[in-house]
Formats: C-alpha cells, sequence, structure tokens
C-alpha cells in the first residue's frame, strides 16, 4: 500500500533546495531528531546541525546537511527554512574537511560560551559521521 | 568653426567612447540575468519566512508581546537609517534616487526634533550624503571586494544592527534600497525593520492547510520567536542587496543604453558638419583657383 503523502520544502536564503512530495522526514530538531509524516501535529522548531532525510515516493530519497534553521510542520505540509543546507551527494570528502577545520576555528574562539562550544561540536561530529 | 583636423579628433573620441559604454550596456545586461536569478531564488525563503512569522508573532502581539526587536523599544528618539546603495557609479539615477529619499526622510525626521544615525552600506551612498549628512553617518559597509552576494553578507549587517539595537543606539531602524520593477523602472523604497511591519496573516491560509496555526514549539515559543526575529532582519537585508543588485544592473544597462544612442547621434551630427566644412574648403579652394585665373 502506498503512503500518504505531504508537501516538504527545502529552501535556504539563496535558493529553493526540494520541494514536492514526500512519504516521511526526519529532522534534527533542537529538542532532538524527529520524524515526520502526514498529518503530523503543527509543530515549529529550531534545528541544530544535522541531516535532514527525506523519503520520496517510489523509494526515491535524498539527504541535506543543515547547520542551522527552523521547520514548520502542519497536517499536509513540511517547511524547512535553513540557514546553510547543502544536499550530501554535493558535499565531497574536501568540502567537509574545510567545513570541520570552520567549525573548529568556531570552537576554538567559543570560550566559556557554552552553546557555542556544544553547538559547534555537534556540528563537527555531524560532519564526522558524513565522511 | 573648428578645423577640419578638430573634429575628426573629436569623431574618433566619441565613436572610442561609445565602444565603452556599448560594452558596459553589454556587461550591464550579463549580470543584470544573474542578480535576477539570485533575487528569484531567494524570494521562496522570504515568502516562507514571513508566512512562518506573521503566524508566531501574531500569537505573541494577541499577548501583548515584550520582545523589543518584535515591539520596538516604546520610544521613537533615534532613528536608524541604513542606506544601500552600490559600489559604483555610472548608473544613471540610482544611487542619488536612493540618497535623495534617505535624505528627505533624515532632514523630515531632524525637523521633527528626532535623532538620525546613518548606516551606509556601499560607498556611493557616503559620497551622496556626505555633503548634507555626513556628521550623522557613523558606520559604513564596504561591499566592494564582493563578487557574489552570500547571506553571510547580509548577516554581517543584520548583527552590526541587532548589536546597535541592544546597546540602545536607536530605536527604530529602517533600510533604503532600490526595489526592482523592471529593467526600465527602479522604484527607491524604504523599509523599516525594526520594530517590523508584521505581514498579514493570510485569510485563506488556515482553510487549506485544514489546520488552524495551534502549534507547538520547541525548544519554546520564545526560542522560536527570536530566532525568527533576527533571521527575519538578514533576510530583509539580503532580500534589500539582491533587489539593489539587480536595480543597478538595469539602471546601468539603460544609462548605457542612452548613452550609446547619445553618443551615435553626436556622431552622426559630427560627420554632417565634418563633410560640410571639407565642402567648404574644397568650394573656398576652387573659388581661389578661379578668380585667381580670371585675373591672369
Amino acid at each position: 500500500m502506498s503512503q500518504e503523502t505531504f508537501t516538504f520544502e527545502l529552501v535556504s536564503p539563496e535558493r529553493l533546495l526540494a520541494s514536492g512530495q514526500a512519504e516521511s522526514v526526519v529532522v534534527p530538531g533542537a529538542d532532538g531528531d524527529f520524524m515526520v509524516f502526514s498529518n503530523h501535529a503543527p509543530v515549529v522548531s529550531t534545528l541544530r546541525p544535522g541531516v535532514i532525510d527525506v523519503v520520496f515516493p517510489e523509494q526515491k530519497s535524498a539527504r541535506y546537511f543543515v547547520k542551522a534553521g527552523l521547520v514548520e510542520v502542519n497536517g499536509s505540509r513540511c517547511t524547512v527554512l535553513a540557514q546553510d543546507a547543502e544536499d550530501v551527494k554535493d558535499l565531497d570528502s574536501d568540502r567537509i574537511t574545510e567545513e570541520i577545520s570552520q567549525a573548529e576555528r568556531l570552537l576554538a574562539n567559543a570560550g566559556d560560551d557554552h552553546d557555542a562550544r556544544a553547538l559547534a561540536e555537534r556540528t563537527i561530529s555531524q560532519l564526522k559521521s558524513l565522511v | 568653426m573648428a578645423t577640419l583636423k578638430e573634429l575628426r579628433n573629436r569623431i574618433a573620441s566619441v565613436t572610442a567612447t561609445r565602444k565603452i559604454t556599448k560594452a558596459m550596456q553589454m556587461v550591464a545586461a550579463a549580470k543584470l540575468r544573474r542578480a535576477q536569478e539570485a533575487a528569484d531564488a531567494a524570494r521562496p525563503y522570504a515568502e516562507r519566512m514571513d508566512a512562518v512569522l506573521a503566524n508566531v508573532a501574531q500569537g505573541f502581539v494577541d499577548q501583548g508581546a515584550t520582545a523589543p526587536l518584535l515591539a520596538g523599544t516604546g520610544k521613537q528618539d533615534t532613528h536608524l537609517l541604513v542606506v544601500m546603495t552600490a559600489e559604483r557609479g555610472l548608473c544613471g539615477g540610482f544611487n542619488s534616487s536612493i540618497a535623495k529619499l534617505a535624505r528627505v526622510d533624515a532632514q523630515a525626521l531632524l525637523q521633527d526634533g528626532k535623532t538620525v544615525k546613518i548606516v551606509c552600506v556601499g560607498s556611493k551612498g557616503v559620497d551622496n550624503l556626505r555633503r548634507d549628512l555626513g556628521d550623522k553617518i557613523i558606520d559604513k559597509v564596504d561591499l566592494r571586494g564582493i563578487r557574489r552576494l552570500s547571506i553571510t553578507d547580509a548577516e554581517s549587517i543584520s548583527d552590526k544592527v541587532v548589536a546597535m539595537f541592544d546597546a540602545g543606539e536607536f530605536d527604530l531602524a529602517t533600510i533604503y534600497f532600490s526595489e526592482f520593477k523592471s529593467v526600465i523602472n527602479q522604484v527607491p523604497t524604504a523599509l523599516q525593520l525594526i520594530p517590523p511591519k508584521l505581514p498579514d496573516v493570510v485569510e485563506g491560509d488556515a482553510k487549506d492547510d485544514g489546520t488552524t496555526a495551534a502549534y507547538d514549539y520547541e525548544p519554546d515559543d520564545e526560542a522560536i520567536l527570536d530566532y525568527l526575529l533576527s533571521r527575519n532582519l538578514s533576510t530583509q537585508i539580503f532580500r534589500g542587496l539582491l533587489e539593489n543588485a539587480a536595480s543597478e544592473q538595469g539602471a546601468r544597462m539603460t544609462a548605457m543604453d542612452n548613452a550609446t544612442r547619445n553618443a551615435g547621434e553626436m556622431i552622426d551630427k559630427l560627420t554632417i558638419a565634418y563633410n560640410r566644412q571639407r565642402q567648404a574648403n574644397i568650394t573656398k579652394e576652387l573659388i581661389e583657383i578661379i578668380s585667381g585665373a580670371e585675373a591672369l
């Protein structure tokens, strides 16, 4: 039986990355990853660095790396406003290394700021998991 | 009347100028296409952001909002004008029309006894405003080295604005930029950012979703609102920058098209003057020869 779908949109300030029907989406919410199916309860959440996993109909799927952003979910629609999003397919190892070193610089500059440290550390660990 | 040699030189120089303006027009046309694409690509984000913000903020306004970025400081004494212009000239009235709008507003505010502070984005704004309002310019942002505008550029500006706001340096912030309507029409626009003019909640929205906007907020509604407001700021500034970039190229294209046409007309006129002069010289020499022959 084919699953019910909902409209999924991923936009970054510079462009529209994905738009279409999806069966499920895993979103790295600020309070933990969560999965969205059709008819999900309305929620607005900020994102932490991580990977958005989208399953489209007919077994197609896509993964996007986001650094920060916001997701708005209501019954028939899931909109991700990402601050910085990239298709995982487009991230080669050079890019990832570059991003990691950038995050490490942030970590070094973070000093006593716990939130900034945690953010940078999570960015690094998420990036490393992609390699 | 100019001599033949002078005319020849002028024709040569106007022809050279026409080549340059023609080339500039074509470069502007190519850049315009890219700038328009960038502006189009950025539109979905701004639209979604508006929609979410309208939904979320509405609830807060109804409750009597307290977030300063949303409600303002409650005072209206100090105004911050962020004037966004280009880094280059030779684009018709583009820079001066933005500066003019800002200048008129600033002078009206000063008349009312308000304090005005100006941040210039792009060096042409500084050049235009320095004479009348030079002492009001507190900061300038240089975009010269940037080949392709990215959200990071807008973020650095909005970070600056928010830092100033948090330090209590102003009560209201407005950005000035040129809205791109078409290649021949760019409208200088003022947009108030702090406190923001909230987009209206779209009436039909609740209906076609089948749900009313009773959202759960994670981590909590205040964090979401904070995030949204600061993002909204940089998104609006980014939009202003992109619109400006497209407008600048459009204005330059039109200006250079005019310049090319004017140069063409000038060349035609000079060529006629040159030919007349040449003919007159020949006639004069003939008369001299004939009258010399008759005298014999």
